[in-house]
């Protein structure tokens, strides 16, 4: 968004498989990873004489995304079909839903913590279920083209989410992606993993740009082959770019010659788009009814169940730990932005440590830290919330300070220990306040120059006798040393006059 | 009487007695097979000995003192559009001439629960396109009343076989007459019931919307036997109907008190042979005599009826067929001769520089789907692809499909009314007896025009049966339709029991069979 003279335009279709046991329409495993054509049956290879059965699982799933995004759902819905012809798409045609989409006319909210652009709302103009296709391996080694198909992923429950154009930049595109991803895990309707396919992105782009004679679009674009939320961000922002400077040569507006819309693959090697093969015949998909499949009625009873199921969503769980717990809004965001089971151990650490700004920093700042390092997700942290707050009431109660407390939550999260057990590992005992007054006595008597630098006004001096209190004995308390040398030294001063 | 005489009804009766055993059922009809099919090759494949080992272990059972089901031991004969499992189900296509299924169809593990004998496939029309058996890409069935004439179709093989005597029992599949035309034309019985009522799983579908599974018999207690067998809710089709199956077999001897026959002034207008109206009109006057009272009523929409389902029904079926395109299984164009065309062409053009003709080549994969498509399908299985095809494009939907969607509903509207005012609609199964063979072949308008009092019964979802009510003065068959409301098939089938206590059409027999 640098150049001020024209306005980006993105809609993203996302493609999300839903996690059941079960496809769409057979009764055939979703599992991801199995050999080639292992899971299959006559229904979703489409022998002659099989007959697709609804998998209500599916349907729920679906709902409960729809009712998330804020769409309206119609009681009645049906079940179309989308006819062409691909080698993995055994019958001929895909099921899916055309004009009487299960959802529409929703919305989510995406913001920015670090305020890279404004609150908004981005439109969602329907979301529907469709089965998904099987894949296509192109061998054309040594000159011989032949292609291999896998058909387990036929018939794979996929739920089409369309936004509207309402994105202006690539950072926007991207915190869509983001918080729409967010959103399907905590609903747990998606495992959301782009790699496996679960989770696939098609871009819409073009640019309104300012002229003279007012705004002018340029031609659409839908862009493939994004395989990474950052991949659609780049690709954006280098359509943007290219889309630009094609409209500074040729001034080809949407819908003028040469400006229909056109399809481009991201080229993650290169970093840029490139045309893609643009079908022969503009493709015609004769919808129409499924007549093997009946409509799908959705009674008010069903919604309010499945508004029951959803349970707390990001965006309420955000207010409410900013509310309830007075973290910021940037750390509200990212303990939500970890997930359910991330929020719920910052919950019970603030709920037994008492101190929820603490917890959320050693969350964001240590927990995360180990997490990120070892690879793991919190369900597999080792160190429990009430052992982590035992730590964090310690630090508290200033009997440790906070690099020797990151000490002992190291031990503790590498042996599962308790804060008691981590502390006794490293040889951490309280020293006795008179222990730690002779040793206070000892360090002012060997330097004082420190002692005059203090009496002048200079208490920062203190700060090299901390450093040799540790020295002299690790478990020595920072702040207590510097209290105590203080004392002395105001003692000595009120001694002498 | 020898046993193919016999009714199934009957047979069953003996072979419970012990008077017969199933070895000695089966052999009889497979006897009849070998005499009689070579003239009316009504079989594509027969199991002659698969059957007899099924046979001899019904046989085993039922000494042993065990339970066997309804049909136990009973030859049937199944049209080549119901799959069955580890046999090859053709649909009497080149596209599917090796094609093995590896699932059975729902009504074939009924009949295997009812311990029916499955004694081989019959030959039919295209995917069930057509009414003649004329355009089966495997054989030309003969009806047994005149070789020279058509069976009727799509079930012709279904119905020709149990007319010359081959099996007591068949089972079809009816579209849009498919079941009932070619019982009438072969001097059967023949039903098509209310769509739900019997599991498409298995069918091959034709057009889902409209496709029926039935049975035809020698009479209508026969066919109340089969249907019981057929009947009922399969979860695995969605559009199967969760009700009870009513016990037909039982049901079917009751007289049906105060029967109103509805008979429509549309259906006795231009084109219907004088000799089949008068055949039905002389049937309404046996019902008179016992006791019915024949009403006449209106259905107003039946005549766009043929419009109406020839729209929807290609629709469906372009949709449907689309599978077949040579990638997973079914025919497969000769790919190195494919290719080498393919690469000759490529050079051909290249040389004459001729690139804009070079750019639209088809890809090797195109290719390979017109050709395997081009070569695979018959011509009216063709047409019918193509009349679908154009009738759902863009531009094209609303003016065909849409509107004969709502065309549909009216003329089940019309449907309704009726069944308010009568119980039972009752005229011509089709506007003449069986034609010549090749009569009507070049003429396929004429032919989707036999089906003027056949279609409208699938398009309004309601249950329908022919039963043989006379001969006309060339010795062939004239069949009377019933048509009832919504999953009332006990009905139909106590009044086709009715008329046949004091008919004997369904008896006679042709002669040679
Ligand atoms: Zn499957």
């Amino acid at each position: 968004m640098s150049d001020p003279s024209y306005e980006i335009v993105i809609g993203l279709e996302v493609h999300v498989q839903l996690q059941t046991a079960t496809k769409l329409f057979c009764r055939c495993s979703t599992r991801f990873g199995a050999p080639p054509n292992t899971q299959t049956c006559p229904v979703c290879i489409g022998l002659p004489g099989s007959l697709p059965v609804m998998n209500r699982q599916a349907f729920e799933l679906a709902l409960k995304t729809a009712v998330a995004l804020n769409c309206e759902i119609p009681a009645f819905t049906k079940w179309d079909r989308k006819q062409y012809y691909y080698p993995d798409l055994p019958k001929g045609y895909q099921i899916s839903q055309f004009d009487l989409p299960m959802s529409q006319h929703g919305y989510l909210e995406i913001s920015d913590a670090k305020g890279a652009f404004a609150p908004k709302r981005v439109g969602i103009l329907r979301a529907h279920l469709e089965e998904d296709a099987g894949k296509s391996m192109h061998d054309e080694l040594a000159g011989k083209a032949d292609s291999r198909i896998d058909l387990n992923r036929t018939g794979t429950p996929l739920l089409e989410i369309v936004s509207q154009p309402d994105m202006r930049s690539p950072e926007e595109a991207r915190a869509y992606l983001t918080e729409l991803k967010l959103l399907l895990t905590y609903l747990g309707v998606s495992d959301c993993n782009m790699q496996e396919g679960s989770l696939r992105v098609d871009a819409n782009i073009n640019l309104h740009v300012a002229t003279p004679q007012g705004t002018v679009a340029t031609p659409i674009v839908e862009v493939k082959n994004m395989n990474s939320f950052r991949a659609v961000e780049r690709a954006m922002a280098f359509e943007a770019t290219r889309q630009f400077d094609v409209w500074n040569d040729t001034r080809i507006s949407l819908g003028a010659p040469g400006g229909h819309k056109t399809t481009r693959g991201w080229d993650e090697q290169a970093q840029v788009t490139r045309p893609q093969r643009q079908k022969e015949e503009s493709s015609d998909y004769r919808y129409f009814p499924d007549p093997d499949l009946a409509p799908v009625i959705v009674t008010d009873q069903q919604l309010d169940a499945v508004r029951a199921s959803l349970g707390e969503l990001p965006a309420a769980l955000r207010d409410r730990l900013q509310t309830e717990r007075g973290i910021d809004a940037y750390d509200a965001d990212v303990i939500v932005n970890q997930g359910r089971a991330f929020v719920d151990y910052f919950s019970e650490l603030a709920d037994i440590g008492g101190d929820a700004k603490r917890a959320s920093n050693w969350m964001q700042q240590d927990v995360l830290r180990v997490l990120n390092e070892r690879d793991l997700t919190i369900e597999l942290f080792p160190i429990s919330p009430a052992s982590l707050a035992e730590l964090l009431k310690t630090v508290q109660r200033g009997e440790l300070d906070t690099s020797r407390a990151r000490d002992v939550f190291n031990v503790m999260a590498e042996s599962g220990d308790s804060a008691a057990q981590a502390m006794q590992r490293l040889g951490i005992q309280a020293v006795h306040r008179d222990e730690l007054r002779d040793l206070c006595r000892e360090l002012l008597d060997a330097n004082p120059n420190v002692v005059a630098d203090v009496q002048s006004g200079k208490e920062k001096a203190i700060g090299a006798l901390i450093g040799q209190a540790k020295r002299r004995n690790p478990n020595a308390n920072p702040n207590q040393v510097r209290q105590l040398c203080l004392e002395l030294i105001r003692q000595q001063g009120s001694a002498q006059e | 009487m020898s046993i193919h005489d016999l009714t199934a009804t009957e047979l069953i009766r003996r072979l419970e007695s012990g008077d017969l055993s199933s070895v000695e059922v089966v052999q009889a009809f497979l006897k009849r097979i070998e005499q009689g099919d070579g003239r009316v090759r009504a079989f594509v494949r027969v199991e002659a000995n698969r059957a007899l080992s099924a046979a001899e272990r019904i046989d085993q059972r039922r000494r042993g003192g065990e339970s066997v089901g309804r049909l136990g031991g009973l030859p049937v004969a199944v049209k080549d559009v119901i799959c069955t499992e580890g046999q090859a189900t053709t649909c009497a296509s080149k596209m599917l001439q090796r094609f093995t299924p590896p699932y059975d169809a729902t009504v074939i593990r009924r009949l295997k629960q009812a311990d029916a004998i499955l004694i081989g496939k019959t030959n039919m029309d295209e995917f069930a396109m057509g009414g003649t058996t004329e355009s089966s890409a495997l054989a030309t069935t003969c009806n047994p009343w005149d070789l020279a004439r058509v069976p009727g179709g799509s079930s012709g093989g279904a119905a020709a076989c149990l007319a010359a005597g081959m099996v007591p029992l068949s089972i079809g599949s009816d579209t849009g007459g498919s079941i009932r035309q070619p019982a009438s034309f072969c001097g059967v019985n023949g039903l098509k019931p209310t769509y739900g009522r019997v599991s498409r799983f298995g069918l091959i579908a034709f057009a889902s919307s409209l496709d029926q599974i039935g049975p035809l018999a020698r009479n209508a207690e026969d066919l109340a036997l089969l249907l019981e067998v057929l009947a009922g809710h399969d979860p695995s089709d969605s559009t199967s109907a969760n009700v009870p199956v009513p016990e037909y077999s039982r049901l079917v001897s009751q007289p049906l008190d105060g029967l109103t026959l509805g008979v429509v002034r549309e259906h006795f207008g231009e084109g219907l042979d004088s000799q089949v109206q008068e055949a039905v009109r002389e049937a309404l006057r046996v019902y008179e005599s016992l006791g019915a009272t024949v009403k006449d009523i209106s259905l107003p929409h039946s005549r766009y009826a043929i419009a109406t389902y020839y729209i929807i029904a290609c629709c469906e079926a372009s949709s449907n067929l689309a599978r077949y395109d040579g990638v997973h299984y079914g025919y497969r164009t000769d790919e190195t001769a494919m290719l080498a065309d393919l690469a000759a062409e490529q050079r051909a053009l290249t040389s004459r520089g001729d690139s804009p003709l070079l750019d639209d080549l088809d890809s090797p994969l195109v290719r390979m789907y017109r050709q395997t498509r081009s070569e695979g399908f018959g011509a009216e299985v063709k047409r019918r692809i193509m009349l679908g095809t154009y009738a759902l494009s863009h531009g094209y939907y609303d003016a065909y499909y849409v509107k004969a969607l709502k065309v549909r509903r009216l003329i089940r509207n019309d449907f309704d009314a009726a069944f308010r005012e009568v119980d039972l609609i009752a005229g011509p199964v089709a506007p003449t007896p069986a034609y010549r063979l090749g009569e009507k072949t070049e003429d396929p308008l004429a032919m989707y025009l036999g089906d003027l009092y056949t279609v409208s019964a699938n398009l309004a979802g309601i249950c329908a049966l022919s039963v043989p009510c006379g001969l006309n003065g060339q010795g062939m068959p004239i069949g009377l339709q019933l048509q009832g409301p919504l999953l009332d098939e006990q009905r139909l089938l106590r009044a086709a029991r009715m008329y046949q206590t004091v008919t004997d059409w369904h008896t006679r027999r042709p002669e040679g069979f």
